[in-house]
C-alpha cells in the first residue's frame, strides 16, 4: 500500500469535514476522489499532503506513519487548482524550486527541470514568467514542479477545474498517459464524473464526509451501492418511484409486457441524441420520466410531441436492480 | 488590470465628451492648483529668493548638520523597528487565527488618527524621568528616554507605525495561502518559505511602505517636539529646527527654515515618486 | 493602475471569519510554537509603544477625579478650542467628500495630458512635515501672498491647514473601489434607461458610499488632531484660532498634566470613535462583497 488511511476524522467548527475514514490506496495507482463540493474530499486530500491535520485517526505514506509529519518533510507532490505557481520566478526557478531547497548541484538540477519541461511540453517557455502562460500550461508546469521533487505520491486538488472544456479534456488524456509513463502513486480530486471514469483506475466517492462506495468506473457505473452514487455518476430519471438511467428505458409506440403506459409532452434533440419527457397516466401531474435515445432510433419509432408511449426499464445484466427512490431527479 | 481600466477609459473618452467632464475637470485642477501646487512652487522660490549661495550657507551650520543627522538617524531606528514589527504582525494578522485578532487588527490603526501632540503626552506619562510609570526604572538603569534620541526614536515609531502593515496586509490578502502551501508541500522550510515565497511576493507593497514610514519619519513635529525638548546641538531635529528657525529675526534665520524645509519638503516628494514610477502597475497577473 | 494608493486604503476587505467549512478556514491557521512566541514579542512592544501610554493618558485625566476633570473640559478657552477643532474639522470633511469624489473621479475616469502629475500633488500633503504644511500654506495666504489676502492668525489659516493635510483621505479611498466598478454596470443602467444622473445616484454613489464615509472618518480625525501645520500659520490665538492639540500642548508646557489628559482623552476617544466605525464599515463592505 502506498496510501493508508485509518479513521481520519477532522471537523471545522460544528462542521464535521471527515467522519471515519478508511482508505487504501494501492502503489502506482491512479485514483479519483468524486463528490460534491463541500463534501470533505478536498480535505481528505489536504490531510494526506499534510497541508490540513487530522483531528483522528493516522496517515501511513508508504508505510510510514506520516499523521504528525510537516508538509514539507512528507515527500509529497501537490496540485492546486488555481496552479500556485510562484509569480516571481521563471517557469524553470518554479519546477527548480523544490530541488533548490533541498541544496541538490547546480548541474543535478538543471538537467532534471530540462527532462521535466520537455515532459510537460514546455521547454520553450523555461524562461517565462508564469503569467506569459496560459492556464493549462500553468498547471503542467505545477505539475511538472510537483514531480521534481520525485514524490512518492502525487495529489491534484481539482487539478482542471479552473480550465476550460477543450483543455480540460486534453489535459485529462495528458494526464492519463503521462501516469502510464511515470507510474506515480496518484491522488486526484475532482466533482466532475466524466473526468473520473475516463481518467481513473479506481474512483472513491465521497459525500457528507463520508466515503459512499470505492470501486473501478466499471463497478460504479453498473452497480452503485447507493442512489447518491447513483444519480453522482450520471443522469437519472424515476419510473414507477425507482431510479433508472434514461438511457436504460425501454420505450415503444404500443404496450408490452411490465411496461407503463405514457405520454411523450417534450421533444427536444440534443446533436444525435433525442430526450423525451414522457408523463405517465397513471401518474399524472408528477414529474416527467427523462428517456434518452438515439435520433434514429427515436425516428424508427416515429416518436414526437403527443405520442403514447409505454416504458420498461432495461438493464444491461438482463435483471431489474431497481432502487427504491430516495433521490429526486437531479434538475 | 491596467490595461483593462485605460481600454475602459479609452472607450469613456470617445463616448461621452461631456460639458460635466471639462467642468470638473477644470474644478479639480483649480482648487489642486491653490491648495498645492501653487503654495508648493512658492515656498521652493522663497527659499532661492536670494539666491542659491545664503542657501548653501544655512545648510552648512554645524546646528542644521546636526538636526539634519538626528532625523536620519531617528528615522532610521524607526523605520527599522516598524519593518520588522510591521511584517510580523501582518503575517500573524493574516495567516493566524487567535483570540483579540479583530480588536488588535483595529487598534494597529489607532496611532494614524491620534493627534501627535497626544502621543507626545502619552509618552511623556510613561518614560518622563520623573514621573513616568515606566521612566524612573529604566533611568536608573541608565537609560533616559525623554528629552534624548530614544524618546525621539518612540514618538517616530509611533506615529508611522501602521504604514508598512497597511501596505503589507491587502498583498498578503490577494496572494493568498497557496503558493506557500506549495513551497511547504515541495519541501521548504517555513524559512525558506518566507525568504523566497513570501518576502518577493510582498517586495513591492513592502517598499511603498517603508517608503511612506520613512517621509512620515523624517517631518514628524508634534510628538517630537513634546518628548525631545528641542535642544539644539542635542536633541534637535529638522521640524524642530524649522520651526525655531522661522521664528527668529533676522533673512539668514529665515532662509535657513526654508532651506531646511525645502530639504525636506524635497525628500520627502523625491521618495514618493521614485516609489511610485518603480512599482510595478500590477503585481499579480 | 494609476499611482498609488497611498497607504489610505482603510476599507480593508477581510475574509469574513471562517464560517463556510473547510475553504475559509485554510486562509487561516491557529497559532504554534514559534508564531504564538511572534505574536508574544509583537504585542510586547505594540504595548509598550501605544497601548500603554495611551493608557496612561487615560489614567491621568482621571487622577485628579471627575470635578477636576470637568473642570478642565469646561474651561472657556478649553471649549472654545474643541469648538474650533470639531467645527473646522467637520466643515473641511464635507468639502472634502465633495471634493475628494471629484478629484478621484477626474483621477479615474478623465485623461489628458499632466494627469499622472496630479498623482504625485494628491500625495504631497501627505509626504510633507506638518510644519512645511504650514510653511507651503503661508507663502501663497500670508503676509506676502501674491493674491493680497492675509490669512496668517485667522481661522481662515485653520481651515485652510486642514484642507491642506486632509486632501488625500478621500481622494485614496475612492480612487481604488471607483477602478474597480466596471463599466458594463454604468452602461446597463444606461441601456436600461436610466438617465446618466440616475446612474449616478442608484448605481455609482451606492458603491462609493463605504469608500466615501471611511474616508470621510480618516479625514475627520485627521483634522481634530493636527497640529504641526497651524504652528506657523495660525498664531494660536486663545478663543480665537487655538485648537485641542494646541490647548493640549499649552497645558503640558505649564507642566498641567492632569488637565492635559483631559482634553487629550476626548480626542482620545473621538479617534476610537471613528477606528470602530471604519472597522464595521470594512466589515459591510467585506459581508456584501
Amino acid at each position: 500500500m502506498s496510501i493508508k488511511i485509518t479513521s481520519v476524522g477532522k471537523t471545522f467548527g460544528d462542521f464535521v469535514a471527515l467522519d471515519d475514514i478508511n482508505l487504501d490506496i494501492a502503489t502506482g495507482e491512479l485514483t479519483a476522489l468524486l463528490g460534491p463540493s463541500g463534501g470533505g474530499k478536498s480535505t481528505l486530500l489536504r490531510i494526506i499532503a499534510g497541508l490540513e491535520v487530522a483531528d483522528s485517526g493516522t496517515v501511513e505514506i508508504e508505510g510510514v506513519d506520516a499523521t504528525r509529519l510537516p508538509a514539507q518533510k512528507r515527500n509529497v507532490g501537490f496540485v492546486f487548482q488555481h496552479y500556485a505557481a510562484f509569480r516571481h520566478l521563471t517557469v524553470a526557478n518554479n519546477v527548480a524550486f523544490g530541488l533548490k531547497v533541498r541544496k541538490r548541484s547546480k548541474k543535478e538540477i538543471a538537467a532534471r527541470v530540462d527532462d521535466l519541461l520537455r515532459l510537460v511540453h514546455l521547454s520553450q517557455f523555461a524562461d517565462r514568467l508564469p503569467s506569459q502562460l496560459s492556464g493549462g500550461q500553468r498547471q503542467r508546469m505545477a505539475l511538472a514542479r510537483a514531480l521534481a521533487i520525485e514524490p512518492s505520491v502525487l495529489l491534484l486538488d481539482e487539478p482542471f477545474g479552473a480550465l476550460d472544456a477543450k483543455v480540460r479534456k486534453e489535459l485529462r488524456d495528458w494526464l492519463r498517459r503521462l501516469h502510464d509513463e511515470v507510474h506515480v502513486t496518484t491522488v486526484f480530486v475532482t466533482h466532475d464524473q466524466e473526468e473520473a471514469l475516463e481518467v481513473a483506475d479506481r474512483i472513491v466517492v465521497i459525500n457528507d464526509g463520508r466515503i459512499e462506495q470505492v470501486g473501478s468506473p466499471d463497478e460504479l457505473y453498473d452497480e452503485p451501492a447507493s442512489d447518491f452514487v447513483m444519480s453522482f455518476l450520471g443522469p437519472v430519471t424515476t419510473l414507477n418511484g425507482a431510479l433508472v438511467r434514461p438511457h436504460d428505458l425501454e420505450i415503444e409506440s404500443s404496450p408490452f409486457l411490465g411496461a407503463s403506459a405514457g405520454r411523450v409532452v417534450r421533444y427536444t434533440r440534443v446533436g444525435y441524441e433525442v430526450r423525451l419527457d414522457v408523463e405517465l397516466t397513471e401518474e399524472a401531474g408528477t414529474a416527467p420520466v427523462l428517456v434518452t435515445l438515439t435520433r434514429a432510433d427515436a425516428s424508427a419509432k416515429q416518436l414526437g410531441e403527443g405520442s403514447r408511449v409505454w416504458l420498461r426499464p432495461i438493464t444491461p445484466t438482463g435483471h431489474d436492480f431497481r432502487v427504491p427512490v430516495g433521490v429526486a431527479r437531479p434538475a | 488590470m491596467a490595461s483593462a481600466v485605460s481600454a475602459t477609459g479609452a472607450v469613456r473618452t470617445t463616448r461621452q465628451k461631456s460639458p460635466l467632464r471639462w467642468v470638473l475637470r477644470v474644478l479639480v485642477i483649480t482648487y489642486l492648483f491653490f491648495l498645492v501646487i501653487w503654495p508648493v512652487a512658492l515656498v521652493a522660490k522663497a527659499t532661492f529668493s536670494r539666491g542659491l549661495a545664503p542657501v548653501i550657507e544655512s545648510l552648512s551650520q554645524p546646528e542644521v548638520i546636526f538636526a539634519f543627522q538626528l532625523t536620519l538617524v531617528v528615522a532610521f531606528w524607526a523605520v527599522l523597528i516598524n519593518t520588522i514589527f510591521g511584517i510580523g504582525i501582518s503575517l500573524l494578522l493574516v495567516r493566524y487565527t487567535f483570540p483579540g485578532r479583530r480588536a488588535l487588527s483595529a487598534l494597529i490603526d489607532l496611532p494614524l488618527s491620534v493627534s501627535p501632540i497626544v502621543v507626545g503626552l502619552s509618552l511623556l506619562l510613561v518614560y518622563s524621568g520623573q514621573t513616568g510609570w515606566l521612566g524612573s526604572t529604566l533611568e536608573n538603569a541608565g537609560l533616559q528616554v525623554i528629552y534624548a534620541p530614544p524618546g525621539i526614536v518612540l514618538a517616530t515609531a509611533f506615529v508611522s507605525l501602521p504604514l508598512v502593515i497597511r501596505e503589507i496586509i491587502p498583498v498578503l490578502h490577494e496572494i493568498g495561502t497557496e503558493q506557500e502551501q506549495a513551497a511547504r508541500s515541495l519541501g521548504a522550510s517555513p524559512v525558506q518559505t518566507f525568504a523566497r515565497i513570501t518576502l518577493p511576493a510582498i517586495r513591492w507593497a513592502l517598499l511603498y511602505g517603508v517608503v511612506l514610514s520613512l517621509a512620515r519619519s523624517l517631518g514628524e513635529f508634534g510628538a517630537v517636539k513634546i518628548v525631545s525638548g528641542g535642544v539644539a546641538m542635542r536633541t534637535q531635529t529638522a521640524t524642530l529646527l524649522v520651526e525655531e528657525r522661522y521664528g527668529q529675526f533676522g533673512p539668514d534665520n529665515t532662509t535657513s527654515a526654508y532651506a531646511a524645509a525645502f530639504i525636506l519638503a524635497l525628500i520627502a516628494v523625491i521618495a514618493l515618486t521614485i516609489v511610485t514610477s518603480l512599482r510595478p502597475d500590477k503585481e499579480s497577473s | 493602475m494609476t499611482a498609488s494608493s497611498l497607504a489610505m486604503p482603510p476599507v480593508r476587505v477581510e475574509p469574513p471569519t471562517r464560517r463556510m467549512g473547510p475553504r475559509r478556514s485554510r486562509q487561516a491557521t491557529s497559532l504554534s510554537g514559534a508564531s504564538a512566541l511572534g505574536l508574544g514579542v509583537a504585542l510586547l512592544w505594540f504595548s509598550l509603544l501605544v497601548l500603554i501610554p495611551l493608557t496612561a493618558v487615560l489614567v491621568q485625566a482621571s487622577a485628579g477625579g471627575w470635578d477636576a476633570y470637568w473642570a478642565a473640559l469646561s474651561s472657556a478657552q478649553t471649549v472654545a478650542a474643541l469648538k474650533l477643532t470639531v467645527g473646522t474639522s467637520f466643515l473641511v470633511t464635507m468639502i472634502n467628500i465633495l471634493m475628494g469624489t471629484a478629484i478621484a473621479w477626474v483621477l479615474v475616469r478623465d485623461h489628458f495630458p499632466g494627469k499622472r502629475v496630479l498623482e504625485v500633488v494628491i500625495d504631497i500633503p501627505f509626504a510633507l512635515p506638518t510644519i512645511v504644511a504650514g510653511l507651503v500654506l503661508l507663502s501663497l495666504y500670508g503676509p506676502s501672498s501674491p493674491l493680497g489676502v492675509n490669512w496668517a492668525n485667522t481661522r481662515m489659516a485653520v481651515f485652510l491647514a486642514f484642507l491642506f493635510v486632509t486632501l488625500p483621505f478621500v481622494v485614496r479611498t475612492v480612487q481604488p473601489v471607483l477602478l474597480e466598478l466596471e463599466p458594463e454596470v454604468e452602461e446597463a443602467a444606461a441601456s436600461l434607461g436610466a438617465s446618466r444622473f440616475t446612474t449616478f445616484s442608484r448605481i455609482i454613489l451606492p458603491s462609493l458610499a463605504p469608500a466615501i464615509t471611511s474616508g470621510a472618518a480618516l479625514s475627520f480625525a485627521r483634522g481634530i488632531s493636527e497640529y504641526g501645520s497651524l504652528v506657523l500659520l495660525s498664531g494660536n490665538l486663545p478663543y480665537n484660532t487655538e485648537v485641542a492639540s494646541v490647548r493640549i500642548l499649552s497645558y503640558v508646557e505649564g507642566d498641567k498634566l492632569t488637565d492635559a489628559a483631559a482634553v487629550a482623552s476626548i480626542l482620545l476617544v473621538v479617534a476610537l470613535v471613528v477606528i470602530v466605525a471604519l472597522d464595521v464599515i470594512s466589515r459591510r463592505v467585506a459581508r456584501h462583497g
